[in-house]
């Protein structure tokens, strides 16, 4: 009997053994997170794959790529892959020794070649495909957090708010860079608030980008007012020597508010000519 | 006492982010002040992007200084690249071959305590130390 019809035959045998041990050591971190139902379900599975490519004499690809999307879905590690071809790989062997009662060199290695031959182009097949998904899911989100990265907020007629909070590296600040200016034209903004309360570090390049945007925007005619400069980056920017003084800068959004509303003549004016109402609108948009 | 404690390789433009963020934690560790904190991510910041735009790859790396009852960090900018055309100019405000703002090295010195750069044909090191305040 040769080697694959041996480890066929007594499939049932090699998987329940399989089974056993499969994500123990991978799932370990996740064990909390995820049922024990679905590692079985999910094993059971694996396992089918791995027979039934055997069975067919080569991988069934669509089932394969089925199987690692899945994995990928369920945000398993790629450890799970490679521990369950891993432990196949070790069970078969045993099996197929122990029922041989192999002791000789050679045997042994016949053994492992035959079966690495059939589990490793299952396992390259499997991680190619677990990758591709994963750097879909990357990119995916990438695309999802560039929508959110640099939005801009038309608050009232001319006037429009730019927050940005997090890390801006050179993709974003380009976003940046052409929200604000097609925003600019499409709103009819005449003052534009770049809100930067958010932003971890404000060096030399970001400062770079902001002052081209803000020059950019002075060029269609409109004013850009900087926004949200905590006293921590204030002290930076004067000590990188940048000079900010070509336009506008506020501490809070709430003062920015208050100059774009001079600037565009416009007055907050309550119904009830009271003071605090003004104060109340003002403070609900901004933060101090 | 001397301690080295960590460094971060510079190749993508996202590990700018992960040197700042360990010389962050590491300042807070130390005790510096949020301002100083802030001075410091900045720096690595323009040091960590030279590396990224002028030598492609290099390594940020940071040591504890215990100068007692003096407290610091040093942070030290290292790369292989192509090094400096022009020493001279480049510690000037506005000298810049990038069409950058030519402000990081010299606002380095600035924003650290002490400043050191040695840079030849063979690469480029950049040595800055900070002193937390009691
Ligand atoms: N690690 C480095 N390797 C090679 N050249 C560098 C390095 N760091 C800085 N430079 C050179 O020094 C110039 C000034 O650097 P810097 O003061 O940071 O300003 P910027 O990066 O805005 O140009 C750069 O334009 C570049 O030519
Ligand atoms: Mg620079």
């Amino acid at each position: 009997m040769n080697l694959k019809e041996l480890v066929l035959e007594n499939s049932d045998e090699i998987v329940s053994r399989w089974v056993e041990k499969q994500g123990n050591h991978s799932l370990q971190d996740y064990s909390s997170t995820i049922s024990n139902d679905m590692i079985k379900q999910m094993n059971h599975e694996f396992a089918d794959i791995i027979i039934s490519s055997l069975k067919e004499g080569g991988a069934n690809l669509e089932n394969l790529d089925d199987f690692a999307e899945k994995v990928v879905n369920l945000g398993w590690p790629f450890g799970y892959i490679t521990e369950g071809l891993q432990i196949f790989r070790t069970e078969s062997i045993k099996f197929v020794l122990d029922q041989q009662g192999t002791e000789n060199k050679e045997e042994f290695i016949y053994v492992m070649d035959g079966i690495n031959e059939w589990i490793d182009p299952l396992k390259t097949r499997l991680m190619n495909q677990y990758s591709a998904n994963w750097n879909n899911i990357i990119s995916l989100q990438k695309l999802a957090l560039e929508e959110l990265s640099a939005p801009l907020i038309p608050v009232m007629d001319e006037i429009t708010v730019m927050p940005l909070v997090g890390t801006i590296d050179t993709d974003r600040a380009k976003l940046i860079m052409e929200n604000l200016l097609s925003g600019v034209v499409k709103n009819r903004t005449d003052v534009v608030l770049i809100d930067i309360t958010g932003v971890p570090v404000v060096d030399t390049m970001v400062a770079h980008h902001i002052i081209q945007a803000a020059e950019a925007v002075r060029l269609l005619g409109a004013t850009c007012i900087l926004v949200g400069i905590r006293p921590e980056i204030a002290q930076t920017i004067v000590n990188l020597g940048i000079d900010l003084s070509q336009f506008p800068t506020k501490s809070s959004l709430k003062k920015g508010f208050e100059t774009a509303l001079e600037i565009t003549d416009k007055q907050i004016v309550s119904n009830d000519d009271k003071k605090e109402d003004v104060e109340e609108i003002l403070d609900a948009i901004g933060k101090e | 006492m001397k301690e080295t404690v960590s460094s971060v390789v510079i190749k993508k433009e996202w590990d700018i982010v992960g040197a700042r963020q360990a010389g962050r934690q590491l300042s807070q560790e130390l005790g510096f002040g949020s301002v100083d904190q802030a001075r410091i991510a900045t720096a690595i910041s323009e040091l960590a992007r030279n590396i990224y735009l002028y030598a492609k790859e290099g390594e940020i790396s940071f040591e504890e200084l215990y100068d007692l009852p003096k407290v610091g960090l040093k942070i030290v900018a290292r790369d292989k690249g192509p090094g400096i055309n022009d020493l001279s100019a480049v510690m000037q405000d506005g000298y810049s071959t990038s069409g950058g703002l030519g402000a990081g090295l010299p606002g380095v010195k600035r924003l650290m305590d002490e400043f050191d750069l040695v840079s030849d044909e063979e690469g480029t090191k950049v040595t800055a130390i900070k002193w937390a305040r009691p």
